[in-house]
């Protein structure tokens, strides 16, 4: 099997598992205090960690600077004039497009 | 017999499933735009037509799919990839929890009640009382799965179209993603101070291991959270 399929399978089962846990498991009840604090620290932990890694990985480990920097930085920017979702991400892509054009 | 008086507080105003699919339709476009985004990346990830498309079904979490077919793009490892997607999809088990509270029913139908929880669907779901309205989770949970999984289909048929997606800077739509995902995440200084953590994790071992690496060993930046206040 190849390496996409064994990686959609497992973490499909284990999301589902994840999604399930808590309605199956634990009725009416939440976890102590300090490890449903962790858990609401992980998602901006991780999706600070996939910022950096997605804008200066390079393609076999280490760092790759390229558009993607300009891209990051446009999008930043459209976050901050409180642009919709959608802008955001466009600008970025636009902005990186547009980069890679003239260099 | 006599009717027993009606001393229970009044019901919040009741919503319906489609009350649900309103409020999730201006980010069901969104949802659909990065469900063909996620087919383009899968594609140029070296993934088939179909694989992406189970994964949405399946998965159903942007973060995590995005996370899992880079890793493998960027060559990678399996472990690397399941561990850095399950990482990311382990705040739906909190989200679980809070849904659990409000789910009746068989377990198998909770069980996929609970498969519609994302982000989104979550956060729209959310009651001014603090609890869970199971009706706006389910509709809009159902409209952002037809959105997503519909976007990924389109994504890995436009993707023969799109040449080099790199050219259109889909590249750079990615980490921008991310970081408006993270962007509503960071009001709490503490979540604040994960995130920088997090980065600045990634950052320090970047140069040493393989791709994927430095964002596992980010999660631990979530260890913030558990301090006593």
């Amino acid at each position: 099997m190849s390496a996409v399929w064994i990686t959609v399978i497992v973490v499909g089962l284990a999301t589902i598992a994840v999604k399930a846990a808590g309605p199956l498991l634990v009725a009416a009840r939440t976890p102590p205090p300090r490890a449903q604090s962790a858990l609401e620290h992980l998602a901006p932990a991780l999706l600070a960690a996939l910022v950096v890694t997605q804008t200066l990985g390079g393609g076999n480990g280490g760092f790759a600077i390229d558009p993607r920097l300009a891209g990051l930085a446009a999008g930043a920017i459209a976050l901050l004039l409180r642009a919709p979702l959608l802008l955001v991400i466009t600008v970025a892509a636009v902005a990186a497009a547009l980069v890679r054009l003239i260099a | 017999m006599r009717r027993l008086p009606d001393s229970q507080p009044p019901e919040p105003t009741r919503r319906s499933y489609l009350d649900g699919v309103r409020a999730a339709a201006p980010i069901g476009v969104a949802a659909v735009a990065f469900g063909v985004s996620f087919g383009v990346l899968a594609r140029s990830a070296g993934m088939s037509r179909l694989a992406p498309v189970v994964m949405s079904l399946t998965t159903f979490g942007g973060s995590a799919q995005f996370a899992a077919a880079s890793i493998l793009g960027a060559g990678g490892g399996v472990a690397t990839a399941v561990v850095a997607a399950v990482l990311l999809n382990l705040r739906y088990g909190a989200m679980g929890l809070s849904v659990a509270t409000v789910l009746t029913g068989p377990w198998w139908q909770r069980a996929l009640i609970a498969q519609l929880i994302v982000d989104e669907s979550w956060a729209i779901a959310q009651r001014d009382d603090g609890r869970i309205d199971r009706h706006l989770l389910v509709g809009a949970g159902l409209l952002l799965l037809v959105g997503w999984t519909g976007g990924t289909a389109i994504g890995t048929f436009a993707g023969d179209l799109v040449a080099d997606p790199e050219s259109l800077g889909l590249d750079a739509a990615f980490p921008a993603l991310f970081l408006a995902l993270l962007w509503p995440q960071v009001g709490e200084r503490s979540r604040l101070l994960a995130a920088v953590a997090g980065a600045v994790i990634a950052l320090a071992l970047m140069p040493f291991t393989g791709a994927g690496v430095p964002i596992v060993a980010a999660s631990l930046a979530c260890l913030i959270g558990a301090r006593r206040s």
